[in-house]
């Protein structure tokens, strides 16, 4: 691979990652931080459900995608298909179920005085929402860690519904792949490198976020 | 409408009754202090006139309409709600500064900041602690921690203001100040005041009238002087001169 295109995969695998996670993080933190705060009929359901999507296979959600998108496809006339918009969605699908079900835990896991004093002090229902996940953040900030570490290594999804096309849909983990299978190691070792350095920083970013927070004496 | 009541109230875990006030009814700017044994239902009569637990059956009137606590959602309850103050015996601070512990409620009532700003500097020199305000709440020692928790409850000027065991876990300094400041409070504003306590002479210095809550009722209701003095009930004139009681 040329430079050029070595900076082309790394930039579409951050953008098509940094979008999704951005995108679950939409969906899935309010998810989570309502379903730790309040109970409901059929909670434990939606509870299971997301505990179990958690762990949904990448090339299930790959096929999944594919025949959403796929011409005969009920979204199939929106013309997705092996772009990196069809990726972003399956992956998408991947991370807001950890971000929810990281979230939750978060939310849970802190003493039910922070929600009683967040109340007793008129906060309406979004703005308790809003305290809790402030109080949160160290626990959010690991599930979005946690989802864009699982997003940016995926390979299985984002091979279905891109199809590793040059110059449009291939990303570091396809890239590796293909150089592997053409016999090139080196290029793919090198990439995994890339990958591995960019995970590094990115959790070494958020880790020196919660130093930061525990530093000031925070949780 | 001068007054908090109320009715019919019961509080049930599984099938165990842990509360059941017929009626009760407090008036407006009058400090009743609530003594009782523990797991009398005390704090269970308070946590649910805050809204913060659902009874079986029951209903609250909160200077102004009667509302059935049955049905009561959260954005049904807020307006309710923010008449109130309330300070529990642990307090918790969230991680954020002393003044954003202290501003939150009046952050959650969107006022203006220059207001937030006065107030909250007034309820901190009521508390003589207005030189913590940029120190993190989580770095407080107790006796510090409860008097911010009370600046809270306090900043929003409540109607109602319900203290549960505040004092129980302070140093006498602290409880000094802490009971200074409830009184000032409560002389300067029409603010009725709820507070449960087990140190009876704290009930006798600071309440006009007293409560004795034993397994889950109103068993005497008294101005402070009779209730002390002149005990009814066999039951509290056992708890009040200290033998077992059950």
């Amino acid at each position: 691979m040329m430079t050029q295109d070595v900076w082309e995969v790394i930039w579409l695998s951050l953008q098509v990652t940094t979008v999704s996670v951005l995108i679950g993080m939409l969906l899935g933190i309010p998810t989570g931080t309502f379903l730790g705060l309040y109970t409901f009929r059929g909670k434990r359901l939606v509870v299971a459900l997301i505990y179990t999507c958690m762990g949904l296979p990448p090339v299930l959600v790959g096929v999944v995608v594919y025949m959403l998108l796929s011409r005969y496809g009920p979204l199939g006339a929106l013309g997705l298909l092996f772009t990196p918009e069809a990726m972003i969605i399956a992956q998408i699908v991947l991370v807001t179920p950890i971000l929810a079900g990281l979230t939750m835990s978060a939310v849970q896991a802190k003493e039910r005085a922070y929600w009683e004093t967040a109340k007793s002090l008129g906060a309406s229902p979004v703005q308790m929402m809003l305290t809790i996940v402030k109080e949160a953040r160290g626990g959010i900030w690991s599930g979005v860690a946690a989802a864009y570490g699982r997003a940016i290594s995926e390979v299985g999804a984002v091979m279905l519904v891109g199809g590793n096309i040059e110059h449009h849909t291939r990303v570091m983990t396809t890239a590796i792949i293909l150089e592997t299978r053409t016999g090139n190691f080196t290029a793919g070792l090198q990439l995994g490198l890339v990958l591995l350095a960019i995970s590094f920083l990115f959790n070494s970013f958020l880790m020196a976020g919660v130093l930061n927070q525990m530093r000031n004496g925070r949780r | 409408m001068n007054r908090v009541e109320v009715r019919n109230l019961q509080v049930s875990y599984g099938n165990k009754t842990v509360l059941a006030v017929e009626h009760a009814s407090f008036e407006r700017g009058r400090f009743y202090g609530i003594v009782g044994p523990s797991g009398a239902g005390k704090s269970t009569l308070l946590r649910v006139i805050n809204l913060l637990e659902k009874p079986a059956s029951g209903s609250l009137q909160l200077f102004g309409d009667e509302t059935d606590l049955t049905s009561l959602s959260y954005s049904k309850g807020l307006p309710l709600q923010r008449k109130m103050g309330f300070v529990a015996q642990k307090p918790s601070m969230f991680h954020a500064s002393v003044y954003e512990n202290v501003s939150l409620g009046l952050r959650y009532r969107k006022r203006e900041k220059a207001e937030i700003q006065m107030l909250v500097q007034e309820a901190l020199d009521l508390v003589e602690l207005s030189h913590l305000a940029d120190q993190r709440a989580n770095t407080l020692s107790g006796g510090e921690a409860q008097r911010i928790a009370l600046a809270r409850a306090l900043v929003i000027k409540p109607k109602l203001l319900l203290l549960d065991e505040p004092t129980a876990s302070l140093d006498p300094y602290n409880i000094s100040i802490f009971e200074r400041v409830i009184q000032t409070f409560h002389r300067q504003t029409n603010t009725t005041v709820l507070m449960i306590t087990h140190n009876l002479p704290q009930a006798r210095r600071l309440a006009q009238t007293c409560l004795f809550v034993n397994k889950g009722r109103i068993v005497e209701w008294a101005d402070t002087d009779a209730f002390f003095n002149r005990p009814a009930c066999i039951e509290l004139q056992d708890f009040v001169s200290g033998r077992m009681i059950c």
